[in-house]
């Protein structure tokens, strides 16, 4: 009963979690628009969420693992490679933003394109913030009944 | 709260973009010196910019790794009238080129822009979780 109550908490919860890691990611890229060599990271969000909340159900995710240690490996014997970003907690979630113009210290941040993201990730972060306080109102006043 | 290490990043980043300013400064303030304070010409300053990580995983924040004075020759000016001028009469001003500083200085004072952007908003941000569920 009460958990039905929490689940959409839990999954807001998680994207906002998300929304607050992207923006770091794109502060990031902002931060270093004129270093040479930097190399522009971004988060899909969609996989993410998607690995962020379907971790919550157990079945799954040892489903997820047992498939990727035999995929990662062709015989028993074998020493497993990681295939996870080292100091990652979840793999494989940060990618490479896509060089638009080429530039001649190899920098691949696109500083119009970057900021575009900055203020639709807040955007989205609000939302989701509007999300929760109005799902906790509406718990608030399903417990009171007034 | 991983949001707080936007302050850090954009804080090294505004950091470095003033240094920046501060050689542009130096190099415009020095454009017509004839001696530095070696007693050679002034030679043009530039800032390199370095990646540093910043705790977290992926959180990348800026420093300034080292300072590199430009090697490209003196302006020469022929003046034999002049203090410093050499037996040929010619005079050896510094290597600074005003055009490029000015560059630098309009690029330098737009990312210093939008970086304070970048921090402003954080801000907000987290005032407003701040406040949920309130």
């Amino acid at each position: 009963m009460l958990d039905k109550m929490t689940n959409r908490l839990d999954f807001h919860g998680s994207a906002l979690v998300l929304r607050a890691e992207r923006q770091r990611t794109i502060a990031s890229n902002i931060a270093n628009a004129d270093t040479p060599g930097y190399v522009g990271r971004d988060i899909n969000f969609t996989q993410a969420l998607r690995a962020a909340t379907g971790s919550t159900s157990g079945d799954r995710l040892s489903a997820q693992g047992s498939t990727s240690t035999s995929r990662s490996t062709a015989d028993q014997r074998h020493m497993a490679i990681s295939t996870t970003l080292p100091s990652s907690s979840n793999p494989g979630k940060l990618g490479y933003t896509v060089q638009t113009q080429p530039s001649l210290d190899n920098n691949t941040v696109d500083l119009d394109r970057e900021r575009a993201n900055f203020v639709d990730n807040t955007v989205r972060y609000e939302a989701t913030l509007r999300f929760i306080n109005g799902n906790a109102k509406t718990m608030l006043s399903a417990i009171q009944g007034q | 709260m991983s949001m707080f290490s936007i302050f850090n990043v954009s804080g090294s980043a505004v950091s470095a973009q003033s240094q920046r300013l501060n050689t542009v400064a130096s190099n415009l303030a020095n454009v017509d010196a004839v001696a530095g304070p070696d007693g050679k010409a002034y030679k043009a300053r530039q800032v390199v910019f370095q990646t540093e990580k910043m705790g977290a995983e992926h959180t990348a924040g800026v420093r300034v790794s080292a300072i590199k004075e430009s090697d490209v020759p003196g302006r020469r000016v022929h003046d034999p009238s002049h203090p410093s001028a050499d037996e040929q009469g010619y005079v050896t001003h510094s290597n600074v080129n005003a055009v490029e500083e000015m560059v630098n200085m309009i690029s330098a004072s737009r990312s210093y822009q939008n970086n304070i952007e970048v921090m402003n908003t954080a801000k907000t941000l987290l005032l407003k979780t701040l406040q949920m569920g309130q």
